[in-house]
């Protein structure tokens, strides 16, 4: 049992972050990496990633966003509650060093995975710029936070409700025009903000990296649930990954099969909110 | 009339199941086991040889005619516990190893008539002694002071646990998954080997004071060198064989195929069959193609049917008689109306505008020369080329070495498909202090053939602990 040491809500509730007791994870844990957890022992293994850890307290960060039936019942947990099952660290931690000057594009929750890699680059002695993106103004989340590990900060909202009116592709694109000492771009959040980020670079011949969302279950290259075709072969996100060279990965196939479990996702999401009333 | 001619009258006695036509609707177990009269009488058959046959193919060397007197004689309780002095996990064993072609193979009484079913009684007698409640736990020397770390809760993980805390050490499981077991768990459905059963031996270990650490992926939370500076003594590797091997051909990313280790696993060690009272989805496909021939592709096939499928074709490149299934496990499946495309292999998977699966193009086979395996060679007839509807693919081709503890262990000798070297006898790596057993040093093998190795590294552990001090 992993207990849950501090809650917060954010971005009017539909983002939730945990400070959870996990001493041996956070000892281990790198920037880029994950956990997988199981809530109860009817739950669903889902991954989620450590936007920070403190090794001398013991503790692991997480922020997920609410979209479905597992991150709704986890949200229902309060401190002081436990979760069952965390398995960590996961996944290969991003290969940090110091470029010069680097983008960060985070989108969404996509933010909470992008914070501590763009961290990571700061500390290391990269100049990062970071572009922060949401649709509407509460929605955009870890603002200050993003802010105090960027030298440059530019926030963008869909609606114009705050920072730039547009997408982070906009802002990043003008970048790309401006300035000829980008080495390097890390973009974070939906599959289609990530496809654009890279659209956006390719021209430029910027190196772009993306961390694939894969649908995954045991998280150790054990099943395969987690494949993606990058370079036109099959990698294993959980292992090979999570982060990849995203002018090589093949979106539309992750789109889809993120998507192979959308009817029974509503069923259970039905199912949960009625149990709740 | 003599002896043997007055044995061999009674049949081989057959083992109560569950119709064919229920049980492929649900995931109960399938036999119901015997009876104490029908085991009884299945033991009168046994000739007690002097020299048993059964014992050499008996890759743990249990003392079979021993066990069967005493279930004759009606000691249930003393045949349980004479399997267990060579065979931990007997109610396992009973119901999953490949006996035809081990101890019933070599029986006597097999020549003429039907062998002993060593199996079906291995099997009885370790039910019987696990209905009684609890198993009496076994006075454990005093502790030596030293410690074991065991990576991994297979078959041979478990078995070495557990015949290293009756010598006196402390012994610590370090498992990358939230249950004990390995593929007994995550693999190997319900209704072929209920998970109760692995969760009982498992709680009989914890009584001997075996610990487990679950959700403990060593490689990453931990490293073996980490373990050995910890202060364990050894370290023991029952990793298993646990990467998918994936055919590589066009299409096999769609929504709708699935690794069997996937399948599986989801439906398992997840209890997606019972979605959504549990959490884990998976897809129920109508028209489902398995591929492959062996107990893992029966199981697949067989979960597809309870999971409600109309269609489930078995898709082998060779011809039944090649089948590496339990023969038990190929007539069940064909008695649930598990279909058979023998000689067929799948070219590629037909997709839709959503990415989901709809068809997958095969071809026919020949069988050619012998290959290195000895079995005829597959070949494929020109122009054979055919399309069968599926909606859910399930890939059962084998498995192959995961890397991702092999992989951070410094001078680790591996051979070419990264299985671990170990020597056969004891274990040993060509790491100090690192022993290594089961799936991960042979390749996907069999839950005894594991076993065997948890036993023989446990032997060897166990001296080196001995005379280190
Ligand atoms: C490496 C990695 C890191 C991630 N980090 C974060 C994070 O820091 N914050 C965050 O909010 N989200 C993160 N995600 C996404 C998060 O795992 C999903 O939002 C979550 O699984 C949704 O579960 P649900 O039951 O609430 O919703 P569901 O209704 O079950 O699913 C909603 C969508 O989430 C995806 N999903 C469903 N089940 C799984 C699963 N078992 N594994 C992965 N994805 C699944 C599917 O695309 C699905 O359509 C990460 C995903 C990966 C692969
Ligand atoms: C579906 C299926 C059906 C089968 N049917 C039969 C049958 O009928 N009869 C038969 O004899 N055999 C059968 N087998 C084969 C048999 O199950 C295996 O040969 C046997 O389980 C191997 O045992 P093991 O202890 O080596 O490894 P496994 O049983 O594979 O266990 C390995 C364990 O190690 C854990 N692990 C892996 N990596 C790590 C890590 N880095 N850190 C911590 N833990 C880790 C795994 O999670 C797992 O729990 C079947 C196999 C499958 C998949
Ligand atoms: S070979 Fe057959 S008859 Fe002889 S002891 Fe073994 S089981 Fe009994
Ligand atoms: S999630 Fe199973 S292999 Fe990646």
């Amino acid at each position: 049992m992993f207990k849950i040491l501090e809650k917060w809500e954010m971005a009017d509730n539909t983002v939730c972050h945990f400070k959870i007791e996990a001493p041996l994870i956070a000892k281990k844990a790198q920037p880029g990496q994950f956990v997988v957890l199981r809530p109860n022992e009817t739950g669903e293994r889902i991954p989620l990633t450590m936007a920070g850890t403190d090794p001398a307290q013991g503790t692991i960060d997480i922020i997920f966003q609410v979209v479905g039936k597992t991150t709704a019942l986890l949200r229902t947990l309060q401190k002081g509650d436990a979760i069952l099952d965390i398995i960590g660290p996961l996944g290969r931690p991003t290969h940090v060093e110091k470029l010069g000057t680097v983008i960060c594009v985070g989108g969404g929750t996509g933010i909470a995975v992008l914070y501590p890699i763009t961290r990571a680059l700061q500390e290391i002695g990269n100049h990062v710029i970071s572009i922060v993106g949401a649709r509407t103004k509460y929605l955009l989340i870890l603002e200050d936070e993003m802010k105090n590990v960027s030298d440059e900060f530019f926030i963008t909202t869909d609606d114009g409700s705050y920072g730039r009116h547009g997408f982070v592709t906009d802002a990043l694109k003008d970048l790309l025009d401006e300035r000829t000492d980008i080495k390097l771009v890390v973009g974070i959040g939906p599959v289609p903000m990530m496809k654009f980020v890279c659209k956006t670079t390719e021209p430029y011949g910027v190196k772009t990296l993306v961390s694939l969302n894969t649908i995954m279950v045991d998280a150790t290259g054990m099943c395969g649930a987690c494949r993606a075709t990058v370079g036109g072969k099959t990698q294993f996100c959980c292992v090979d990954g999570p982060e990849f060279d995203g002018h090589q990965v093949d979106f539309d196939e992750l789109m889809k099969r993120q998507a192979a479990y959308l009817k029974e996702e509503r069923q259970s999401y039905e199912r949960f909110q009625k149990e709740q009333e | 009339m003599t002896e043997k001619e007055k044995k061999e009258k009674i049949p081989r006695q057959p083992m109560p199941e569950q119709d064919p036509k229920k049980r492929s609707m649900n995931f109960d177990e399938v036999p119901y086991g015997y009876t104490p009269e029908l085991a009884q009488k299945e033991a009168s058959r046994c000739l007690q040889c002097k020299k048993p046959k059964c014992v050499e193919g008996c890759p743990v060397g249990v003392k079979i005619p021993e066990f069967i007197n005493l279930i004759a004689e009606g000691d249930f309780i003393g045949a349980a516990k004479k399997l267990k002095e060579d065979n931990s996990l007997p109610a396992v064993c009973g119901r999953v190893c490949p006996q035809e072609s081990q101890c019933e193979a070599l029986c006597v009484l097999g020549k003429k008539d039907e062998p002993v079913a060593v199996g079906r009684l291995e099997r009885f007698a370790a039910d019987y002694e696990r209905a009684q409640g609890t198993v009496d736990l076994p006075q454990l020397p005093p502790p030596t002071g030293k410690k074991v770390a065991v990576v991994g809760s297979g078959p041979a993980g478990l078995t070495l646990a557990g015949d290293l805390i009756k010598f006196g050490h402390q012994v610590t499981i370090f498992e990358a998954l939230h249950k004990p077991g390995g593929v007994l768990v995550y693999g190997i459905p319900e209704f072929r080997l209920p998970k109760a059963i692995v969760e009982a031996e498992v709680d009989y270990l914890k009584r001997l004071g075996v610990e487990i650490k679950y959700n403990h992926v060593v490689g990453k939370i931990l490293t073996v060198d980490e373990l050995l500076e910890m202060g364990y003594d050894a370290v023991f590797l029952g990793v298993g064989a646990g990467l998918p091997v994936f055919m590589n051909i066009p299409g096999e990313n769609l929504c709708g195929i699935y690794s069997a280790n996937e399948y599986l696993t989801r439906s398992n060690l997840m209890k997606a069959y019972l979605f959504p009272k549990y959490d884990t989805p998976i897809a129920v496909g109508k028209n489902v193609a398995v591929i492959g021939g062996g107990n893992v592709a029966m199981d697949s096939a067989r979960t597809a049917l309870r999971l409600g499928a109309n269609n489930v074709h078995i898709v082998y490149r060779r011809s039944k008689t090649e089948l590496p299934a339990r023969a038990e496990e190929v007539h069940h499946a064909e008695e649930e109306g598990v279909q058979f495309k023998f000689l067929t292999a799948p070219l590629r998977y037909i997709g839709n505008a959503d990415g989901w699966v709809t068809g997958m193009e095969c071809i026919q086979m020949e069988l050619g020369e012998p290959d290195d395996s000895g079995r005829r060679r597959p070949v494929p007839i020109e122009d054979s080329n055919f399309t069968l509807d599926v909606d859910l693919a399930v890939i059962a081709i084998g498995t192959g070495a995961n890397p991702i503890i092999t992989g951070t262990i410094p001078n680790l000798e591996l051979n070419k498909w990264g299985y671990i070297v170990a020597d056969e006898a004891t274990g040993k790596t060509s790491r100090e202090r690192v022993y290594a057993g089961g799936d991960i040093v042979t390749g996907a093998a069999t839950v005894i053939l594991a076993m065997g190795a948890g036993r023989n590294s446990s032997q060897a552990i166990h001296q080196y602990l001995m005379n280190k001090s």
